[in-house]
């Protein structure tokens, strides 16, 4: 086994051994509550020397034996993949350490389960990120979707029983409906399931099932939330922040968003799919969720439920980058993972931070909490401006590029609804921080502080900000993506 | 050289007379000793078996040395040594599982009894998978349902009701075996031969025929009752639900399975050339009753409350599905429900037997409402049960899958897209029974405080054998899938 394997294997390995570190240390809090910080540098490490060596032009993989002809149980990084692992190793760090203030704070019961599936979790994602061909990539998928159930429902209200129940039927339904029989149906027509830039799928494939094959992904990948899929997101909020934060800002969405570009790049193939026309209807399917569910998004005064909806219309942005399929699109998206990861967690920290030391939950209660909190409210502020588009914060570079990218796919109506999300984005997100900073308080409001709750969201805010000058080093990954 | 030879015979005389031996000891355990060895013995033979038989040789034993078509033959090819194995495999597996199940659940002095009627069963089932014979096929299709019934009936020691299922069961199946019989006296009369290969040949000699067409469908007809396709399935769901949990876990994994086998020898074998009537009969009679059975067998399984008879009519959907499967009527669709066939059997199997084990800790029968918060007092045994309810909804990684794949292969290579939505939708609904189950027997708190028995270490053993088994074909699939190929290069030749 070569160095570079064993490092993929660290990778894989570290937040599952993890997780049974904290079974381990069960009645020593303490002991327990460090071993997600250090998993999380040690995957981390890993993660970026992952980057490095692709960057490098070499390949990463683990073959084992084949399941069946043509699909074998295989790790092969992808220049996507190890972006992905970087998002989501990189952030499962401040996630956890947020998340040992968060229970404490909250004073939540069974800390030792939740941080157990936390972890699991994680080596799902990460799982996902490295996988070498669509086969196990789905059963990541399925894993992912298995092991934030207990987290969802981690409350045990009935609230939380329901809206778990509704989070796995949409989610198994989705997968075992459309998700399975699309990636059979590909390995019947191409007789494997790697992933190869340029895609797989013969070019003499009927051009009229194509985009019918393409539905079955995109509505399959139930966690990439496109309407009318979306119903889950909004539903699994009663999960406790960090759950919400890191779960629903990162992993499991942006798994989903991952799993459908992945998908586009190296099964379908970009230039194929371009010149194939398959993917014109999803556009509009994608324009019609960004701005429906920013609208939605306005409606809610339940500060969570408006960011899950604002999730949604991002999402939708990665999505329609997809779907474009060119190449500054396609980059665009990429790009869009790890911006739009950056800034969302920024702000369900903040969210979780508002609730744990002030007990407010609705944006209509945030009056003149700004002075109180300034650290968690700037935080949110410039994660906003990131989530806009407005530069120098790095959800800029994503959306320009998007925009660059419908251009050059012929469709500059894009542009439009790109902008007048913008508009919407600064009416719903930017309300938060004008009430709390603007507007006196109406009633007396005790404030803790505490410090492990306020320092994750200053770091990630701050992150937003490097990623717009570092850019070009994450490029460094995104053009090996498209280039042919 | 002398066991080697006669292994075919070997395979059925040997269970039948160790069960007469069996049915005189004094004691259970000398009584379960005796059938171990004996089990184990056949599964040693069907391996040899399998050595013998590669792909592409036809074994043919003849009885006596009175060859056919005068004598009885075995015939053991491509299509059936890997079910012999199966049969063997899993008598051996149950007979273990027996060892620490059936004492809780019926007399201490039936035991001996219990297992002589036990080997009983396995012999016949033996028989029915190699027998060449219509007639020899008839025979040990009683036995295998005379033994059952008795096993069944059982049951009745924890539940009065395995009587009345067990008389169900004999009244059906004497009613299956009828049409048989009638079946083979009509091909009798048209051909003069009983010997299946050589009424094939007969058959092809004279040409379509009145009586040889009428005989063909009793003869249809009364296997299908015994394999519990769909609308002829009625004995089914009690007799599983009700007979002691050895007993479940043997007969759902391999009696009807065995069945099942023969339906395809007839429909592929028999009317080699004139497949147009066989082709309209799949076509228009058994794929729609296939599809029937996977729906109406799924749906049903949900709003039960009881579990074994909720996995009882799983099966229905199961072998819906192997029906199905078999009803595309193309190379890659008979070697999909061979596949099938085989990790339905192993998957069913171990359903079964983790269930029994929860209803003997609990002392009850196992419902919804007496599993509450079961799963996490039995960790070992739970975590067997859910990768083989997993495996049963087609989860990758198991064998369940791979069955899946396979039988999406055949309906994508016919072109209809529509029976993957039937596939597909079908394996979602089962979802929702397993995950009732799970939740159920993980999440919820029991009604009242639980006295649970420690889960018994040989009954576990016997089901992490299957379960190990279930995920082995299922990341290392090449021998199950080849099987299925030389299957149907068996039946239907070479493509």
């Amino acid at each position: 086994m070569g160095n570079l394997q064993l490092v993929l294997a660290i990778s894989l390995f570290t937040p599952l051994i993890t997780g049974l570190a904290v079974l381990l240390f069960n009645n020593r809090k303490n002991m327990r509550d460090i071993c997600g910080p250090i998993g999380g540098i040690i995957t981390f490490g890993s993660a970026i020397a992952i980057a490095m060596a692709i960057i490098d032009g070499q390949t990463i993989s683990i073959n084992l034996w084949q399941i069946v002809p043509g699909i074998g149980l295989s790790f092969n990084v992808t220049a996507l993949g190890a972006l992905f692992g970087i998002v989501a190793s990189g952030l499962w760090i401040l996630a956890s350490i947020y998340s040992v203030g968060y229970m404490r704070g909250s004073k939540a019961k069974n800390q030792t389960r939740f941080n157990f599936y936390y972890a699991v979790a994680i080596h799902a994602a990460m799982a996902i990120s490295y996988s070498g061909n669509l086969l196990m990539l789905f059963i990541f998928y399925e894993v992912l979707t298995f092991s934030t159930y207990p987290l969802v429902t981690h409350g045990q209200t009935k609230d939380a029983k329901d809206a778990g129940r509704l989070y796995m039927g949409i989610l198994v339904a989705t997968s075992l409906l459309l998700f399975l029989p699309a990636l059979l149906w590909v390995w019947i027509i191409s007789g494997t399931l790697d992933f190869t830039k340029g895609g797989i799928i013969p070019f003499d494939f009927s051009p009229s099932l194509l985009p019918f094959l393409l539905a079955m992904f995109a509505f399959g990948i139930g966690k990439a939330a496109l309407m009318p899929i979306h119903r889950w997101l909004p539903a699994a909020m009663v999960a406790p922040t960090p759950v919400s934060a890191l779960l629903h800002a990162v992993a499991v969405v942006k798994a989903g968003v991952f799993s459908f570009l992945t998908i586009v790049v190296y099964i379908f193939g970009i230039d194929f799919l371009l010149e194939s026309g398959a993917a014109v209807w999803l556009v509009w399917l994608t324009a019609f969720t960004i701005l429906t569910s920013s609208i939605i998004a306005i409606t809610k005064d339940d500060l969570k439920a408006r960011l899950a909806y604002s999730t949604i219309s991002q999402l939708s942005y990665i999505l329609l980058g997809a779907a474009l399929a060119t190449q500054a699109a396609i980059e665009g998206a990429a790009l869009h993972i790890i911006m739009h990861a950056t800034a969302k967690i920024t702000l369900f920290f903040c969210a979780g931070a508002i609730y744990v030391n002030a007990h407010i939950k609705k944006i209509s209660e945030l009056d003149g909490l700004g002075p109180k909190m300034p650290l968690v409210f700037i935080a949110f502020f410039v994660a906003s401006l990131s989530i806009i588009g407005i530069p120098p914060l790095g959800g800029s570079w994503s959306k320009f590029m998007l925009m660059v990218g419908s251009v050059d796919a012929g469709i500059p109506i894009m542009l439009l609804v790109l902008g007048i999300s913008s508009l919407l984005n600064i009416y719903y997100l930017l309300e938060p921080c004008t009430r709390a900073f603007f507007k006196p308080s109406l009633k007396e409001i005790h404030v803790d502080n505490h410090i492990l709750t306020i320092f994750p969201p200053v770091i990630t805010a701050t992150l937003s900000l490097l990623l717009f000058f570092a850019v070009d080093w994450v490029r460094f990954l995104t053009t090996l993506m498209v280039i042919p | 050289m002398l066991i080697l030879n006669n292994i075919p015979a070997l395979l059925v005389a040997i269970p039948l007379l160790a069960s007469a031996v069996v049915s005189v000891l004094p004691s259970a355990r000398i009584a379960w000793g005796v059938a171990f060895v004996t089990t184990l013995c056949c599964l040693y033979m069907a391996f040899e078996l399998t050595e013998i038989v590669s792909a592409s040789l036809t074994l043919s034993y003849a009885f006596g040395g009175w060859e056919p078509p005068w004598g009885i033959a075995f015939v053991v090819d491509g299509a059936n040594v890997h079910l012999v194995l199966l049969v063997a495999f899993i008598s051996v597996i149950a007979t273990v599982y027996a060892l620490s199940t059936l004492k809780h659940e019926i007399a201490v002095e039936d035991l001996p009894k219990a297992y002589a009627v036990w080997l009983l069963t396995i012999a016949s089932l033996f028989g029915l998978s190699m027998t060449g014979d219509a007639f020899n096929l008839f025979v040990f299709l009683e036995i295998s349902a005379l033994s059952s019934i008795t096993l069944i009936a059982l049951g009745a020691g924890q539940d009065r009701r395995a009587l009345l299922a067990a008389y169900n069961y004999l009244i059906i199946g004497a009613i299956g075996a009828t049409f048989y019989v009638i079946g083979v006296g009509y091909l009798y009369a048209a051909t003069g031969t009983l010997n299946l290969l050589d009424i094939i040949k007969r058959l092809n000699e004279i040409g379509t025929n009145q009586a040889a067409v009428t005989g063909l469908a009793f003869m249809l007809a009364g296997i299908m009752v015994k394999a519990g396709v769909f609308p002829v399935h009625i004995w089914l769901p009690a007799a599983y639900s009700f007979a002691p949990s050895a007993v479940s876990s043997l007969l759902s994994a391999i009696a009807t399975k065995v069945a099942i086998y023969y339906l395809a020898r007839i429909l592929f074998g028999i009317f080699i050339d004139t497949t147009h009537l066989i082709d309209l009969f799949l076509l228009f009679v058994l794929m729609p009753v296939s599809v029937i059975a996977i729906f109406y067998g799924t749906i049903a399984a949900i709003y039960q409350i009881d579990i074994k008879r909720l996995f009882a009519l799983s099966s229905i959907a199961q072998i819906g599905y192997i029906t199905f499967a078999f009803s595309i009527n193309t190379h890659s669709g008979i070697s999909a429900g061979f596949i099938h066939l085989i990790n339905h059997a192993l998957i069913k199997g171990a359903l079964f037997m983790a269930v029994g084990i929860f209803a003997i800790g609990i002392g009850q029968r196992a419902t919804m409402n007496s599993l509450r918060g079961v799963g996490r007092q039995m960790p070992i045994t739970f975590t067997g049960f859910v990768i083989a309810g997993l495996a049963l909804i087609g989860v990758p990684l198991t064998a369940g899958f791979i069955s899946k794949l396979y039988l999406f292969k055949a309906i994508f290579e016919t072109g209809n897209g529509i029976y993957v939505a039937v596939i597909a939708v079908s394996s979602a609904l089962s979802v929702i029974y397993l995950w009732k189950i799970f939740e159920v027997m993980w999440l919820q708190e029991p009604l009242q405080p639980l006295k649970i028995e420690k889960e018994s270490v040989v009954a576990c053993v016997s089901l992490w054998l299957l379960v190990f088994t279930i995920i082995t074909f299922g990341i290392y699939s090449a021998g199950v899938s080849s099987y299925g190929m030389n299957a149907a290069n068996a039946l239907i030749g070479v493509r």
